[in-house]
């Protein structure tokens, strides 16, 4: 346990060195790129020198990791706001899309991967597989606009996008959610047919429990450890799928800020918002290991 | 036979129409100003885009730059990937470690987050688009050739050879790599199929190639807009990307059946 707590702390290093190296991944003069041609040379000398960009190179990550560790991540080139500001804006929204898609998944997910596993490679088995197969082969910038199209478009029942509305999540959440739920009821079937050939599901069927209580309490109870496991790994293409949907929807959370900053070339907000994004998908898989140590009896005694 | 195949037979669809396209007498970018948004029709299959131009060359031309992506990223991040995995995992030790270490800090930024970063800084164009996707997928083929070769180190055949003095190369290239070929293509098929998403999400956000040359990223984006009065626009390219994807993945599960490759 100790020890993955501290294994932690190399990986978060490295992740903050890799998007620290990204302002410099910028070919030719950052701060012209940024300023544009017309800039004037004293602001030009400014940004370099908030930037570092005149000390040696050991010596701007060294600053760098101070600032970020003291909450001065920057000041954003476009708005002239504190970064941390933006994103402490922007976190709110995305983590709940990310939240309720997640509520969603597991919704849609579970209880698909179940049917499939106790109906195997009858109808249920194989329409499951149809639909998550196709819907895996669904980037969200195709899904989004599917999905507008059907339920706000043709239907007419739904926010096209934008947040006004408290219904406008729906949409993006289910964009998000449908490729998780897809992965969800491969794994959910995968398990659940591992387990049903167990000896204490035989057990439970002998004991004359009612077969729900053998499939809901025994079965999926045991079947729901590796889930979590993939479930938390999960949550982090569930992240980097909000950079698109939130573009598709207009629902302004970090992707948004993302690709925003990307469009003005603010690169210092770019650069926070991978680094925030990663450090959240980091502590995600810290704690689903976490969990997974305490809900799985064999892996807390083994330790 | 023709339902076992046909992911094969789509792919092979999309290979010759990148190469018909490419020899035949077809203008991907030529406007008729005349036609903008006409409908599909007998002649022109998928009808026209927003500038007047026929969607089914451009289609066959996005998917020539997709195409070129997917090769050069998978044979450059495949070599790298494999040659780094073979030395971690039969060396061991601090090389081992430092790589192991490297890999996980990749793993830390989700999907293509980073390829997203990385494009968006080094700046638009097809070479720019090609090293983002390098620098974040050679993670996957090195951490799959390592874990290969630790379990390979322990087999008779090799342990044979080491003791019968053979060098380290041989040993590598003769007794290992052909027995890391299959799984090794069994990943190289799921992250191609994931490359084309990774490709087209890219130029969707305007990051990949830039107009006139045609992607279907960005042709997607041009096709939600205009989604309301020319829905065969965005659906033609959103269908075509799909059924491209699908068949990849559906060629990878066949390939890890058939080469009895456990996930």
């Amino acid at each position: 346990m100790m020890k993955r707590l501290f294994g932690v702390i190399p990986v978060v290093f490295g992740v903050v060195f890799l998007t620290f190296l990204l302002v410099h991944a910028v070919p030719g003069d950052p701060v012209e790129v940024m300023l544009g041609e017309s800039a004037s040379s004293a602001d030009r000398i400014q940004l370099q020198s908030d930037l570092g960009l005149d000390q040696p190179i050991y010596v701007q990550f060294g600053v760098y990791l101070n600032k970020l560790v003291h909450g001065d991540w920057g000041v954003s080139i476009h708005s002239k706001k504190q970064i941390v500001d933006l994103l402490a804006e922007r976190l709110p929204a995305t983590a709940k899309l990310a939240l309720l898609a997640l509520l969603f998944a597991v919704m849609i997910g579970l209880p698909l991967g179940v049917i499939a596993a106790l109906k195997v490679n009858q109808w249920p088995d194989k329409l499951a597989n149809l639909l998550s197969l196709s819907i895996s082969a669904m980037p969200h910038f195709w899904m989004g606009p599917m999905l507008m199209m059907l339920f706000a478009l043709w239907l007419g029942f739904l926010p096209v996008s934008g947040m006004e509305n408290g219904t406008s999540i729906i949409l993006p959440a289910l964009t998000l959610g449908f490729g998780l739920a897809a992965i969800l009821t491969r794994m959910t079937r995968a398990s659940m047919l591992e387990v049903l050939h167990e000896d204490f599901i035989r057990t439970a069927r002998a004991k004359g429990l009612a077969e729900s209580t053998v499939i809901l309490r025994h079965a999926l109870r045991a079947a729901l450890l590796p889930i979590v496991t993939v479930l938390g790994l999960q949550l982090g293409s569930l992240l980097a799928g909000t950079v698109i949907t939130e573009t598709v929807f207009s629902w302004d959370g970090i992707g948004r800020l993302l690709v925003e900053s990307i469009e003005k070339r603010d690169y210092p907000v770019t650069q926070a918002c991978v680094l925030v994004v990663a450090l959240v998908y980091v502590l995600v898989n810290l704690a689903t290991d976490m969990i997974y140590t305490k809900i799985d009896p064999r892996v807390r005694f083994a330790t | 036979m023709s339902r076992k195949y046909w992911s094969v037979w789509v792919l092979a669809l999309w290979l010759i129409g990148t190469v018909v396209v490419s020899l035949g007498d077809f203008h991907p970018n030529q406007i008729h100003l005349n036609l903008i948004l006409a409908k599909p029709s007998v002649n022109h299959l998928l009808g026209f885009d927003d500038l007047g131009r026929e969607i089914l060359p451009r289609l066959l031309a996005g998917a020539q730059v997709s195409l070129v992506v997917v090769i050069v990223v998978t044979a450059i991040t495949a070599s790298l990937g494999i040659v780094l995995g073979l030395v971690s995992g039969y060396y061991g030790g601090w090389i081992d470690r430092s790589l192991m270490q490297i890999t996980d800090v990749f793993l830390a930024f989700p999907g293509i987050l980073l390829a997203i970063a990385f494009a968006a800084v080094l700046g638009a164009g097809l070479n720019n688009l090609i090293l983002a996707l390098c620098i974040t997928s050679w993670v996957s083929y090195a951490r799959l050739t390592r874990a290969q070769v630790l379990s390979l180190r322990q087999r008779q055949h090799v342990i044979a050879a080491e003791s019968l003095g053979a060098s380290t190369p041989r040993i590598m290239l003769k007794h290992m790599l052909p027995l890391l070929a299959a799984p090794l293509l069994v990943e190289a098929t799921y992250s191609m199929a994931g490359l084309v998403i990774a490709e087209a999400s890219l130029s969707f956000l305007g990051l990949g190639i830039q107009a006139p040359s045609a992607s279907w990223g960005a042709m997607l984006r041009d096709g939600v807009r205009y989604m309301l009065i020319a829905p065969h626009y965005v659906l033609g390219v959103g269908l075509s990307l799909m059924s491209l994807v699908l068949a990849v993945n559906v060629l990878g599960d066949r390939l890890r059946d058939q080469l009895d490759v456990r996930g």
